[in-house]
């Protein structure tokens, strides 16, 4: 399918080289954006309405204009490289197999809001693909794609790869400011917002892999062009990743606005043999899940959230009727008591009180009311912290456990 | 007794100090190069580390016990991670967990007495496409079952 933007050439042997990128129209776009006024450029983007692919959804060009450009000093651009929303594996393929894509992108985001240097924010656990990236802006650099005076445009970008060490909380991103900073990954309280006050205090920008690897197709095709590819208020494609019982599981790069039946069904070719759907997680762990009853829905960040649930970072994860809902309760509330930080007491005694109940009910240990004890801890979570990891983690405890009651009930006796 | 560090291990700290206008912002990368020479981040990692970088020692310590990839105590040769997240447990993870726990005859969290292995459990590794996944040290080893478990544990020294 020639629809896709981020995912099309994925297939060319070495695309991770330079030279075979520029050889498939590679950083044409940085050459087309370095010609352009930097407000032409962020002007182009925001026309395009590119609404961040990391999980909140907020569009890109807004956040690139929120910049004040009239103080002194640095700006700096962070990428947010932490995939660890559990489900998602979209970014590590956008980095493994087209890093230049990601590089063209960082170069036109920098210029367009005047910042000299970029961060990749890596976690630590992607060594291999943090080489590749490493590799990918030697390669540049040594074409003059980056570093001083690019192309002959007087423009200077240096971008360094920077390894996290494991915490799912440094993808929010005050907490990745707060981690290349040296420091534990606590988020800070906004505002100020990062693109006044950032990285070092600095004015920052902070984008998803896959959020600045559609950069470069705006430029070079047009906002409208890109808006054609998704829906009026949701450009582009998006990188669903799907995973759990279904037969092929995988990245599929398609148009904002597929069906999630068409998704699952024809795309990652349905259920494994033998399998009955009974739910669907359609946005990374932290999205509130769906019955089987409602998956006709169109994948985009205003559909999901009508239906109460959240696009999140596009990650599919299929859940079969043979699957207990009270073990894929216990693991999500493992993984946030796991994640939380500590910082905000609601989620952080909150999310390990719930994993206490949920391991007591797998016990064959429950007491009536305990359902009715973890919406209670849940509620008070939502909305009573400094991040959204709280929301994060109550949102979908709350969902398993209003929609799937009467099943967790039965684990009770 | 401070231990004597690589000329190496040196110079790369100076590269990755010149990256960022504030020292302590290579705090964290420095801390897992020096965890990958030393075998983990003791107290005499921690001293190295904080003069380095002009920090204070409790300053070090409390990065190091924040991140899950930072360990105060050795591990084993080869550190056997396996992911317990939903992608993972939907595709039989728990029961390859446990077929671990036999086969290397430890619990999760533990070393084996020859200082080969250590197991552990990770919430998602990023690779729910090949779930189930696990890491040995650095490496990715995805589509698990027990007879490719076999396999890679044969092939480590």
């Amino acid at each position: 399918m020639d629809d896709k933007t981020l995912t099309r050439d994925f297939g060319v042997a070495d695309l991770h080289e330079v030279g075979v990128y520029r050889g498939r129209g590679g950083y044409a776009a940085v050459a087309k954006a370095l010609k352009m006024a930097p407000p032409d450029v962020l002007c182009e983007v925001q026309k395009a309405s590119l609404r961040g692919r990391g999980g909140a959804g907020f569009p890109a060009g807004v956040k690139w204009g929120f910049v004040p450009q009239n103080l002194p000093g640095p700006r700096y651009l962070c990428v947010n490289a932490d995939e660890g929303e559990p489900g998602t594996f979209k970014d590590r393929y956008i980095m493994l197999h087209n890093p230049h894509l990601l590089l063209e992108g960082i170069v036109i985001a920098a210029y367009a809001v005047g910042i000299h240097e970029a961060y990749i924010y890596i976690r630590g656990e992607y060594e291999a693909v943090a080489q590749r990236l490493e590799t990918a802006i030697a390669g540049a650099e040594g074409k003059n794609l980056l570093g001083k005076n690019i192309l002959g445009s007087g423009f200077d970008l240096d971008v360094f790869v920077h390894r996290g060490a494991g915490a799912y909380i440094c993808g929010e991103e005050t907490a990745l400011l707060e981690s290349i900073e040296g420091k534990r990954g606590h988020p800070r309280l906004k505002p100020p917002f990062p693109a006044v006050v950032g990285l070092f205090n600095a004015p920052t920008v902070i984008n998803n892999v896959e959020t600045l690897s559609n950069v470069p197709a705006i430029i070079q095709n047009g906002a409208d062009w890109f808006l054609k590819q998704g829906l009026p208020k949701d450009g582009g494609t998006r990188i669903f990743g799907v995973s759990g019982k279904v037969k092929k599981p995988g990245i599929y790069e398609l148009p904002l606005g597929t069906r999630l039946r068409a998704l699952i069904e024809e795309h990652a070719g349905g259920l494994k043999e033998g399998c009955v759907l009974k739910a669907v997680i359609p946005g990374g762990l932290s999205a509130p899940i769906l019955t089987a009853e409602e998956i006709d829905l169109p994948m985009d960040f205003d559909s999901l959230a009508g239906a109460g649930s959240m696009l999140g970072s596009a990650a599919v994860i299929v859940i079969d009727r043979e699957t207990p809902m009270l073990e894929v309760l216990r693991i999500t509330s493992k993984f946030y008591a796991h994640e939380s930080c500590g910082q905000c007491t609601p989620c952080r005694i909150g999310t390990a009180w719930i994993h206490k109940i949920v391991t007591r009910i797998a016990e064959g240990r429950g007491e009536p009311d305990d359902i009715d004890t973890i919406i209670s801890l849940a509620s008070n979570i939502k909305g009573k912290t400094e991040c959204p990891l709280g929301d994060a983690a109550a949102l979908p405890i709350l969902s398993i456990c209003r929609k799937f009651r009467g099943e967790l009930e039965r684990s009770l006796k | 007794m401070s231990r004597a560090y690589s000329e190496t291990l040196l110079r790369k700290i100076d590269e990755l100090v010149a990256r960022y206008p504030k020292k302590e912002a290579a705090l964290i990368p420095v801390l897992r190069l020096v965890q990958d020479e030393a075998g983990c981040l003791a107290p005499d990692e921690e001293e190295f580390v904080a003069r380095a970088l002009g920090l204070k020692k409790m300053r070090v310590r409390e990065v190091i016990t924040f991140y899950t990839m930072l360990t105060r105590r050795p591990l084993g040769k080869y550190h056997i991670q396996v992911c317990t997240n939903l992608s993972c447990s939907l595709l039989g993870s728990g029961p390859l967990l446990d077929y671990l726990r036999e086969k290397l005859a430890i619990g999760v969290g533990e070393t084996s007495p020859d200082g080969k292995f250590t197991l552990t459990t990770v919430e998602c590794l990023g690779a729910c496409d090949r779930a189930p996944c696990m890491m040995v040290n650095t490496d990715y080893h995805g589509n698990l079952d027990a007879a490719g478990i076999d396999r890679i544990l044969a092939g480590l020294d």
